[in-house]
């Protein structure tokens, strides 16, 4: 024990002394938080759209008024031809374009019917395919305004029946997109940091060849890796705490559950974490190639751990893959927990998995870390 | 009168893949002596110390280091040696009083111990005025003497030296060698590699290896009259002549 | 030259020797595009939901027919009664409890009105909003057809035309986004920590008292990378076009051409960070820790920019990647040409500029 106070002493003086990382350590990851959680939603407003009408008729403007009251869309100049309308969206400069044809009101009033023609940049698949939705819904507005006039002048005879969806929103009515991002933000930020740093821990000591020095002294493994660990242990759940702070004074994500029950799972998690950064450092030579290895893994786990994109729209086998990320838990649980008031009994095959996880981690950790070759 | 063996080395082997390193050297240690292990670089010393301190695996054969067996008691070994690297392995980036502290805590000295080592080492060294001083910004020749007496810490029996001149002035050399002159008489063994010859006139005996094998052992003295020369270097030169 | 060329060969000899960095290098590239491919979406997909059917009658019945028959959806449950919907949530299961009322259908026939309600799990505000209007355009397609006896006035039809990805594929919006990070990072975290490297171990010195003048030092060091990065855009372009059957409309060499612009962009960003990073570990946490995040975040890569608050679109300015995003859209799926995209060339062109500018400054106050 006594042993293991003077390594945590020692890994302590250095990440304080460093004056180069510690505004790395503390400051970059709590600004990142505080911007990019504004950055990141899927949420589609502002959209650009233009129009190219032909027609000039009271009807083709009432449409485009709809529109511009709409606040999902901002309405640009109309274009004098369709031409130019593409244009314009080669460049980027629209999203949506509408297109009304000769006759639209004419063809309104005689047949009962008329074509709009709508174009949409469908780079983004996901964003074109909620863009066309807002420009149905408006369309269909338009729609049923007309009905309704033709109604009231016909009476109640022949009343079309009418389904009516009531939406509710719960735990985040106003569908405020950073209550969802803050938290998953804050465990990326936490997982990356410790992970580099845990990550080059051992590994730069084998450069600076101080870790031959340890090695010849009767120091147990485990005494070593418990000392290594427990610093970027502790540095983690202080930025953990700072972070959650700022997610709740600054951002106002609301706390529902237990913010015990955050703690013990972040405590957990983080060994997970730190016993993959020591495995890195011990199975590399030079801090280049541990930041390399660890850098492949946090992309591809930040990727399928749905922070930004849902889990279940992936297929079947890619589901299964994230099982075996962490990542996906905490982020998982972290939400559960804050947003919705998940208790334990909600989040304990989580915690299951995960401590398992953190001991397979430190236990490769402990038999990889070779005092001899 | 039979002197007492501290470091018995028999058949011991290292090879990487094909290339073997050590080949089935054999010799032993005698308590309190100034033992050199001399060789161009690349003949297989640091191998063979490395084997030796416990930090690398044997291929073959046995060694006893302090009585203990290098194979199966590795953490004995540890705890009754010293040892310096050729790489300077301080920590940098902590202070001088910082480093003997840690240093001193692994190998499990009281606070109270470890106080009066600051201390002595410090006034041995005369390296109080830079106490708080991070070791980074040390000249070189201060940092090897301060890496020489943090391997003395935990007062072992035997401290290995792996090469613990290299790049140092010659005024710093010699002053090197009055230190391990003074923990020699104290009784310690002293386990030191060079490739400077002149160093191991230094030495009560020297072995000289040879691409992995040991060539010669004896006092230095008795070296060069055996090959009837006048210094160790021409008595170096001439090994390795007949090995080619 | 005949010395340039010989020191950047060393550099490639560091480089290919080291077989683990290589294998993540070439790796790296190939994972991320299978995963965006194959696996990752921005769509919504096979949600779970719940239903508590408070009628059980004929009409509900064809209604939870044609929601199960949609492929946004999974109906993972059937709940009894109200007080189960906060349990369900709270586990995670469903992320949607469609309600229907006490005779639904019979107030359909009498009162022409049914009510359908639709309560989700809006933590994740995204999904929430898509499956309601996803069940939204379900029920008013079965009202139409409820409805197909009863004359309607005008309608306007809606005819949408996807532009540029017809099939609305969300690899085609990832693959230029995948290109940029990946080129990004390794240009900028190779470079810098393969300078600092040399720094920390003294050999930057050796290097620069060598008869070799100081530039060709750092064009030496980063003229393997601009190779490596170049063979990981060959790579992903290749892969896209042959496995996702992504378009290039526009030209290939000025594909390639603006790709070279971007990793020189990217490298001179990775000098400017050894300049001002003492150590391997302060180089490396710069580029990872202060460069993934930004670049994933802020370039228009995962999230739309337009979406974004005024100050983060104009933040998002002066992150390189978002200008080259732009740049691979234009040419591989509008087939624009330098005529529309001299713009952003230009501010790429001005950002390597400006790091080369202040790493020769940072350089010289150090060795004055």
């Amino acid at each position: 024990m006594r042993t293991i106070l003077f390594i945590i002493q020692k890994e302590f003086k250095q990440i304080m002394r460093n004056k180069g990382m510690l505004p790395i350590i503390f400051v970059l990851p709590l600004l990142q938080l505080l911007i990019l959680s504004n950055a990141a939603t899927f949420e589609v407003k502002n959209i650009q759209l233009s129009y190219v009408d032909y027609d000039k008729s009271t009807s083709s403007k009432e449409l485009v008024d709809k529109f511009r009251a709409s606040s999902y869309f901002a309405v640009l100049e109309s274009f004098p031809s369709k031409k130019l309308a593409d244009e314009a969206m080669e460049k980027g400069k629209v999203e949506v374009v509408l297109e009304i044809p000769l006759h639209f009101e004419k063809n309104l009033i005689k047949d009962k019917k008329a074509d709009l023609a709508v174009y949409i940049n469908a780079i983004d698949g996901a964003k074109a395919g909620v863009e066309n939705v807002y420009v149905n819904q408006i369309v269909g507005q338009f729609n049923q305004n007309i009905m309704l006039k033709a109604f009231q002048q016909q009476g109640q005879m022949a009343r079309p029946m009418q389904v009516t969806t009531i939406p509710s929103f719960w735990y985040n009515n106003t569908l405020n997109y950073k209550t969802y991002m803050v938290p998953g933000i804050l465990v990326l930020l936490i997982t990356m940091l410790t992970l580099f740093l845990s990550g080059m821990n051992i590994v730069r000591e084998k450069e600076m060849g101080t870790l031959e020095q340890i090695n010849v002294t009767p120091i147990k493994k485990h005494q070593f890796i418990i000392g290594k660990l427990f610093p970027f242990w502790v540095l983690g759940m202080v930025i953990m705490t700072i972070g959650l702070l700022i997610s709740k004074f600054v951002f106002a994500v609301p706390l529902i559950g237990n913010i015990g029950l955050i703690y013990l799972f972040s405590s957990v998690y983080l060994l997970v974490i730190l016993g993959m950064g020591l495995l890195i450092s011990n199975y590399t030579d030079t801090q280049q190639q541990a930041m390399f290895i660890a850098w492949f893994f946090v992309v591809i786990f930040i990727l399928m751990s749905g922070l930004f994109t849902p889990i279940e729209s992936m297929p079947k086998w890619a589901q299964n893959i994230t099982l075996f990320n962490p990542i996906r838990y905490f982020v998982e649980v972290i939400r559960m927990v804050m947003l919705k008031g998940s208790g334990f009994k909600d989040i304990y095959f989580q915690l299951i998995i995960i401590s398992l996880y953190a001991v397979l981690m430190n236990g490769l950790a402990v038999l990889s870390y070779k005092k001899t070759n | 009168m039979e002197r007492e063996k501290i470091i018995e080395v028999k058949d011991l082997t290292k090879s990487f893949g094909d290339f073997t390193a050590v080949k089935s050297i054999t010799f032993d240690v005698y308590k309190g002596e100034i033992f050199g292990f001399l060789g161009a670089n690349g003949a297989g010393k640091t191998t063979a110390m490395k084997m030796l301190i416990g930090i690398s695996t044997p291929t073959s054969g046995s060694a006893t280091v302090g009585g203990f067996n290098v194979f199966t008691q590795a953490d004995l070994v540890k705890r009754n040696i010293g040892y310096m690297s050729q790489k300077f392995s301080m920590y940098d980036d902590l202070t001088i009083k910082e480093n003997i502290t840690f240093f001193g805590g692994i190998y499990g000295l009281s606070r109270k111990q470890i106080k009066e080592k600051i201390k002595q080492v410090l006034v041995e060294l005369d390296l109080e005025q830079v106490a708080n001083n991070l070791v980074g910004s040390l000249p070189l020749g201060w940092k090897q003497k301060l890496a020489f007496s943090v391997a003395l810490l935990h007062e072992p029996k035997i401290v290995f030296l792996d090469e613990p001149t290299g790049g140092v002035d010659p005024i710093t050399r010699r002053q090197f060698w009055e230190l391990i002159y003074a923990e020699a008489n104290k009784g310690t063994t002293i386990f030191v590699t060079t490739h400077y010859m002149d160093e191991a006139e230094y030495c009560n005996r020297v072995s000289i290896m040879v691409d992995g094998t040991i060539e010669a052992l004896d006092t230095p003295k008795n070296l060069k009259e055996q090959f009837n020369v006048d210094s160790m270097n021409a008595v170096f030169l001439k090994l390795a002549r007949n090995i080619e | 030259m005949k010395r340039f060329i010989g020191f950047v060969r060393k550099e490639f000899y560091h480089i290919f020797r080291d077989r683990r960095s290589m294998f993540i290098l070439f790796g790296m590239p190939i994972a991320q595009i299978m995963l965006f491919g194959f696996a990752i979406t921005n769509e919504i997909n096979n949600v779970n939901i719940a239903i508590l059917d408070k009628s059980k009658d004929a009409e509900t019945k064809v209604i939870i027919g044609k929601i199960s028959a949609s492929k946004h959806f999974n109906i993972e449950n059937d709940i009894l009664n109200e007080s189960q919907i906060e349990s369900v949530f709270k586990k995670g299961k469903v992320k949607a409890v469609l309600v229907f009322e006490k005779d639904f259908a019979r107030n359909l026939a009498t009162q022409k009105s049914g009510t359908v309600q639709v309560i989700s799990d809006a933590t994740d505000p995204n999904t929430a909003n898509t499956i309601t209007n996803y069940t939204q355009a379900i029920l008013q397609l079965y009202q139409k057809e409820l409805n197909k006896d009863v004359q309607t006035p005008y309608q306007i039809q809606v005819q949408s035309q996807m532009y540029y990805n017809p099939e609305m594929k969300s690899v085609f919006n990832f693959v230029p986004g995948v290109m940029t990070v990946i080129l990004m990072l390794v240009s900028a975290m190779m470079t810098s920590i393969s300078i600092t490297r040399e720094k920390e171990l003294g050999t930057m010195e050796i290097l620069l008292v060598s008869p070799l003048k100081p530039i060709v030092v750092i064009l030496g060091k980063v003229f393997p990378y601009i190779f490596l990065s170049l063979i990981n855009a060959v790579v992903i372009v290749v892969l896209s076009i042959f496995i996702f059957n992504m378009p290039v409309e526009g030209s290939l060499f000025l594909l390639g051409l603006e790709s070279i612009l971007f990793i020189i962009t990217s490298l001179t960003l990775g000098v400017l960070i050894s300049t001002i990073s003492e150590t391997q570990q302060t180089a490396l946490m710069i580029s990872l820790m202060g460069l993934m995040l930004p670049v994933i975040i802020l370039s228009g890569f995962i999230f739309p920019l337009s979406s974004m608050p005024l100050p983060l679109q104009v933040i998002s300015n002066i992150i390189p990647a978002k200008w080259f995003i732009i740049i691979v859209k234009g040419i591989m799926l509008k087939g624009v040409g330098l005529s529309m995209l001299w713009k952003e060339t230009l501010i790429m062109v001005g950002m390597a500029l400006f790091f080369t500018i202040i790493s020769i400054k940072k350089y010289k106050i150090r060795l004055e």
